[in-house]
């Protein structure tokens, strides 16, 4: 147990936490805005994955791949708002969850149909593929880094796009009273089609940039929309900055726990035990931090009407 | 003369295309239609116990795979211990092994699940709306991933019980026979849920739906109303759960897995959200899709998420919605 490995395992649970934040933050906006569940947001990581990867294939350029995946899931999700997700507004959130629910099976199927059930392939770019040095005494993956480093520049992005442009005005305009800022001559149609499109490339390039870490398979969304969801609900539905403490939360507490628990146990039990019961725990202790907090404070940590 | 409803004929209509069905199977000696049978009726009573709380109460539950899957677990726990003759624990001086008995694994299914069931709703009613839909979705993904991390009984893959329980004196290795099992207690847990639908509480639970406040002003506390509701839609859940194991012989994670939770709420929808046979219908037609488009097609699923999408978009109130109309409030 040494503190080069503590610290690792803290960038890990970091990184983890910004791919979680980028995939939320459009969550929690077409929540607090729309008012939708969109059980389809992971369909969104899959498609940006998968549009990486081909695009990435073709040109032999990652960087090309990233642009067409938060270019592709954005397209994607501005035909889906207009095709079915518009009809939903209006209605209860069974009907969303049946309707997004519905997305995913087509969607998954669809791409399964193109692109086959084996994992596409999606390597790391030339230029992040090795390690570097921090502080002089450890190396870590420079990809990784790259991706904190695109999580906060989004929080940053979207904190300055929500608080000091026209559209943030209009997006905050809107959480709080749909009606009135129609009436004010808004157009609210465009407005919601443009929410869900930013969402959806905010999850397409989440879905790229692990990809790469991962692999780009059908079904990759799947996982991750619930952890979203997690940290959607922890921070506060409609909250940017409830999804980014969230985040921060679920992704090191579920990576320091895998990391933590199975040692910490080991002190105390056999080995066999401690390495199942420490697994078994730490699978299930995000679950548990919602489940907590919720009851602590059923509206979130950040509830956004405040 | 009978003076029946639409949706009463279409009831007896549904009861007896099940009935023709196996009757149709055992005469073309096609053994596997009767199985495929069996599988609606069992997911419609999944399909049956989370419409008590989805329909009736409005408590939008994407966590019921819980109690589908405690249900499964029970009865897989049970009948392995009994079968390797393992001691299952010691109580006040009782060595307590597994059973092979339906009746006391269905018991237990239902106890083991009516306590984690009233454990979930009680920190799962405080919250409202999403934070519903999501808690309950939290609590699942929980024994989902525990089951999977938990190697005593198979972890990932699963727990094989080798032996179809038993009840009774009746050969339940015949499809027909385990057909009538199942289809008798489908039918028993509609007629309870027909019971409690028009009962005093039946008729709380629903204007705790339509109106909580009202429902408190005239001194009916909604949350213990709608606690019960949720216990008893789970116990009926995990009876199907616990049937579910017996009829593949077979137990997984898969069963608490999040799409088994969308499937039984695509069941409930599909027939037509809080009527009493819908689920019945959805579990059909759901079938009828898995079997014979998946036989066409590999991408059957594809067609699935248009139909569903299709029915939430243009069909409200489902298949039962169309064919009988409107409910009447009698």
């Amino acid at each position: 147990m040494t503190t080069t490995l503590i610290f690792e395992q803290l960038l890990n649970g970091l990184q983890f936490s910004m791919m979680l934040f980028l995939m939320s933050a459009g969550l929690t906006l077409i929540f607090g805005v729309m008012g939708l569940i969109n059980l389809a947001h992971g369909v969104l990581y899959m498609v940006g994955a998968f549009a990486c990867a081909l695009i990435a294939g073709i040109s032999g350029s990652f960087w090309l791949g990233l642009i067409a995946s938060l270019v592709v899931a954005a397209m994607a999700g501005a035909i889906i708002e207009v095709g079915v997700i518009r009809r939903l507004y209006q209605r209860d959130h069974l009907d969303q969850v049946l309707a997004t629910y519905a997305l995913i099976l087509i969607f998954s199927e669809a791409t399964r149909w193109l692109f086959g059930a084996f994992p596409l392939y999606l390597d790391v770019p030339e230029l992040l593929s090795k390690p570097i040095s921090l502080f002089g005494f450890f190396d870590y993956s420079s990809y990784r880094l790259f991706i904190i480093l695109i999580g906060v520049l989004v929080a940053v992005g979207l904190y300055l796009l929500i608080s000091k442009t026209r559209l943030g005005m209009q997006i905050r305009a809107g959480e709080s009273d749909r009606e009135m800022i129609a009436a004010l001559g808004v157009d609210i149609r465009t407005l919601y089609t443009l929410v869900f499109a930013l969402g959806a490339g905010l999850a397409g390039l989440a879905g790229a940039l692990l990809g790469a870490i991962q692999s780009v398979e059908v079904g990759m969304g799947d996982s991750v929309l619930i952890l979203a969801f997690v940290v959607v609900v922890i921070g506060g539905i409609g909250s940017i900055k409830g999804a980014f403490i969230g985040a921060l939360l679920v992704g090191i507490v579920d990576t320091m726990g895998r990391f933590l628990l199975p040692y910490l146990l080991s002190l105390v039990l056999p080995a066999e035990s401690a390495a199942s019961i420490g697994g078994a725990l730490s699978s299930v202790a995000i679950y548990l931090l919602m489940a907590v907090i919720l009851v602590v404070k059923p509206k979130g940590l950040v509830p956004a009407h405040a | 003369m009978l003076n029946l409803t639409r949706e009463q004929l279409l009831n007896g209509a549904v009861v007896s295309t099940l009935l023709v069905l196996s009757a149709l199977a055992l005469f073309l000696d096609e053994p596997f239609y009767i199985t495929l049978v069996t599988k609606v009726t069992i997911l419609a009573m999944a399909g049956v116990g989370l419409n008590l709380a989805l329909g009736l109460g409005g408590m939008v539950s994407f966590g019921h795979a819980a109690f589908f899957g405690i249900g499964g677990y029970v009865t897989g726990i049970l009948a392995s211990h009994a079968l390797n003759e393992e001691l299952l624990f010691t109580a006040f001086g009782f060595a307590v092994f597994g059973t092979t008995n339906m009746l006391f694994i269905w018991l237990f299914a239902v106890l083991i699940s009516a306590l984690a069931a009233a454990l979930i709703g009680y920190f799962s009613l405080r919250t409202q709306g999403v934070y519903f839909i999501m808690i309950t979705l939290a609590f699942a993904q929980m024994i989902y991933y525990f089951s999977i991390a938990w190697p005593a009984y198979g972890g990932e893959d699963g727990l094989s019980i080798y032996q179809r329980n038993q009840f009774f004196s009746i050969n339940t290795l015949d499809p027909l026979s385990f057909f009538a099992i199942c289809f008798s207690l489908l039918l028993a847990v509609i007629f309870l849920v027909s019971r409690l639908k028009n009962s005093h509480f039946g008729n709380a639970l629903q204007a705790a739906r339509q109106n909580e406040q009202r429902l408190a002003a005239v001194g009916i506390r909604p949350f213990g109303i709608k606690l019960t509701a949720f216990v008893i839609s789970a116990m009926i859940t995990a009876l199907a759960g616990a049937l579910f194991a017996d009829l593949n012989r077979f137990v997984s994670p898969g069963m608490f897995s999040w799409h088994t939770s969308g499937e039984i709420m695509i069941f409930v929808l599909l027939g037509g959200v809080g009527r009493l046979f819908g689920p019945v219908i959805g579990a059909g037609l759901f079938i009828l899709f898995e079997y014979y488009l998946g036989g066409v097609t590999e991408h059957w699923m594809l067609f699935l998420g248009v139909m569903l999408l299709t029915v939430v978009l243009f069909a409200r109130g489902g298949i039962v919605g169309v064919l009988a109309g409107e409910v009447k409030h009698d």
